[in-house]
């Protein structure tokens, strides 16, 4: 593992916390440039709270962090961020366009001079310039994603943040966001962090796993973190790790069954080779009109 | 009555150039204050001009003075007391009753005629003196400048806040900014033209624009283009008709036009749907700079493997740990990381209807491959 040096993103002795309130502690670890992390963990372990760290917007409560060898400040446009999905108000006086626009020169002064050939090549990039010029609340989830994504690319970012990209999606275009994340992060070379509940949707993306819980953490692999062994430890009961059909499925152990459907599953890990890695769906979903 | 000697009059002049500028103002700010949800800040801010002005009266016998000093920190206040969305209306409420209950205190102290302050609530149109026409001028012009250099991170944080700030846009900064302009072009209006047409002008304009489109340049031009309209085309009718007050027109042109415009919205967003879907491709076909990158949406395969071992990236084989596995009873930290714990594990819980995505996934993936 390299030291700070060539790495995208270093984390040294990282702790948050609020107020007494300990998010997660001791986090070392290097991003290393090119690479893709998925950040899993349960709800409320602290996840986002990572990405406001590295958007510079949080300060750490103690350790260190570098973007670049340097600590992170607010408003890089070395850094695309993707918030958490969630659908704009239909009645929101604003198009597609327009927010892939805050993209290029929203956080600039002055009277709005249309960069428009920048618009539309980010637009074009994600596919969306049918709807473009739509009002943004019209469109479908998948849609506005793709131009959340025109937006978060369109600054041309080296290290890429993903807040759930995936949530409240259907799987059609749960399919078409991986796809255009992964082309551009393939093509581009770029540095990407995904936080995300579920691993199965982004398997073939994904280089290593970090993985938070109950303040603790756990990184490397999916092969290696996702195990029982290791999740075990990290939540500090026996927690098992099933694979069925080539997907490993993670299941609480001590506290299974009780109030929770048979299983209790919380995470589909599917990287499985064995159906072809999802590797040939030429099928473009249908994103086709607005909602309605 | 002659209508072309009316205007001939500098009181006739002097009205009609107020009511542009207040409409100018008032029309540049209002798409803001309905994308923002700022109504009841515009309402409350005007009415507590009527509380300014009698502070302003009772120390230096100076009501527009007041008024405007007033403003500034009437909107200090909802900033501090409303800077969470969810609170702000209330905070106004709150703020715009004492304000009130403090206006007539202070008018009772008051030795004078109270139709002076009282004047700022309704204004008077065509007793507008020179001096209050420049001081329209100047905040119309301050106004002016404050939009035009802040126009872009303001809309940006108007619609998508958590973004905005993670670009660097100071956005409460932003928000305090906005409701300075906001409250001293409210108020610098509300004593020349009173408080019932500042709300006509700065929120109905506004809101019927946004019914007609979704650009936001646009959208400003059509708000301002209508708050003249109602502003000016309310005079002059008032001019023709002059036992009925102008007022009366100005808000009844500008109701008239909000109704029109949610009329016509569903019409116009029915057909802007099927245009720009042909267009859109048109655009496309166009080609753009560097759109191969990941722009065919239907060529490559949806993923590629790559394998895990991928020398580029050079992820470590092994797992790294946390430090401080000592499980969940750490005095140091009390009780939260128990807390911590249990969350994690609850918090699990709810996922555990993921199965179904699942399973949708596969189906899914048999259809298409």
């Amino acid at each position: 593992m390299n030291r700070s040096g060539g790495a995208a993103v270093a984390l040294r002795g990282a702790t948050l916390r609020y107020g007494h309130h300990l998010i997660w502690q001791k986090l070392d670890l290097d991003i290393a440039p090119g690479e893709c992390l998925a950040v899993l963990g349960p709800n409320g372990a602290g996840k986002t709270t990572l990405l406001k760290v590295l958007l510079g917007l949080l300060p750490l409560s103690a350790g260190t962090v570098t973007i670049d060898g340097r600590a992170p400040s607010r408003g890089s446009a070395q850094i695309g961020y993707l918030a958490q999905q969630r659908d704009f108000d239909p009645d929101l006086p604003i198009r597609g366009r327009d927010l892939v626009q805050f993209g290029v020169d929203g956080h600039r002064l002055g009277l709005p001079w249309t960069r428009a050939r920048r618009v539309d090549a980010a637009i074009a990039a994600v596919g969306a310039a049918s709807y473009a010029a739509a009002p943004i609340g019209l469109l479908s989830g998948g849609q506005q994603q793709r131009l959340r994504i025109a937006q978060a690319l369109a600054s041309r970012p080296r290290l890429l943040l993903c807040d759930e990209p995936l949530l409240s999606l259907d799987p059609a275009s749960q399919q078409a966001i991986v796809t255009l994340l992964s082309r551009y992060h393939r093509e581009h070379g770029t540095t990407v962090v995904i936080v995300t509940h579920e691993i199965t949707p982004i398997a073939d993306l994904v280089d290593r796993v970090l993985y938070v819980a109950g303040g603790r953490w756990a990184a490397g692999t999916p092969e290696t973190v996702m195990t029982t062994e290791t999740l075990s430890a990290l939540y500090g009961s026996h927690i098992d790790v099933i694979k069925v059909h080539g997907r490993t499925v993670v299941v609480g152990g001590d506290e299974g069954g009780g109030h929770h459907p048979p299983g209790g599953s919380h995470h589909g890990h599917g990287h499985d080779p064995g159906d072809g890695g999802g590797g040939g769906h030429r099928s473009h979903p249908a994103e086709g009109g607005g909602r309605r | 009555m002659n209508i072309g000697f009316l205007l001939a009059q500098p009181f006739a002049q002097h009205a009609l150039l107020a009511a542009a500028l207040v409409a100018v103002t008032g029309g540049l700010i209002s798409p803001f204050v309905v994308t923002r949800g700022m109504s009841f800040a515009v309402h409350g801010t005007a009415e507590l001009a009527f509380t300014g002005a009698a502070a302003g009266l009772l120390i230096a016998n100076n009501p527009g003075a007041g008024a405007l000093a007033g403003s500034l920190v009437v909107a200090g206040l909802i900033a501090t007391l409303g800077a969470r969305p969810r609170e702000r209306d209330s905070a106004i409420g709150a703020i715009l009753a004492f304000g009130l209950g403090t206006g007539i205190l202070l008018l009772g102290y008051y030795r004078g005629f109270a139709t002076e302050a009282t004047s700022i609530l309704f204004g008077n149109i065509f007793g507008v003196s020179g001096s209050q026409l420049l001081i329209l001028a100047t905040i119309g012009l301050a106004v002016v400048a404050v939009m035009s250099i802040w126009y872009r991170p303001l809309l940006f944080a108007s619609i998508d806040p958590e973004t905005a700030e993670a670009r660097g846009v100071p956005v409460r900064r932003l928000g305090l900014i906005f409701l300075l302009v906001l409250a001293l072009t409210v108020t610098g209006a509300a004593q020349v033209v009173g408080t019932l047409l500042v709300l006509s002008l700065a929120i109905t304009p506004g809101a019927a624009a946004q019914r007609l489109s979704a650009s936001p340049l646009v959208i400003g031009g059509l708000s301002i283009l209508f708050a003249v309209i109602a502003a000016d085309g309310g005079l002059l009718v008032s001019f023709q008709l002059t036992n009925i007050k102008a007022s009366v027109f100005i808000t009844s042109i500008s109701f008239t036009i909000y109704l029109l415009a949610r009329l016509a919205a569903p019409v116009l967003r029915g057909r802007r749907h099927y245009h720009h879907e042909g267009h859109g491709s048109h655009r496309t076909a166009q080609g753009m700079p560097e759109p191969a990158a990941i722009a065919d949406p239907a060529g490559t395969p949806a993923t590629t493997f790559r394998p895990r071992g991928d020398p580029r990236t050079g992820p470590p084989p092994q797992t790294t740990y946390g430090q401080g596995q000592e499980p969940s009873h750490n005095p140091e930290h009390g009780a939260s990381p128990p807390a911590g714990g249990a969350a994690a594990r609850n918090c699990s819980r709810p996922n555990s209807a993921e199965p179904a995505t699942v399973r949708e996934l596969t189906l899914w993936r048999a259809e298409t491959t």
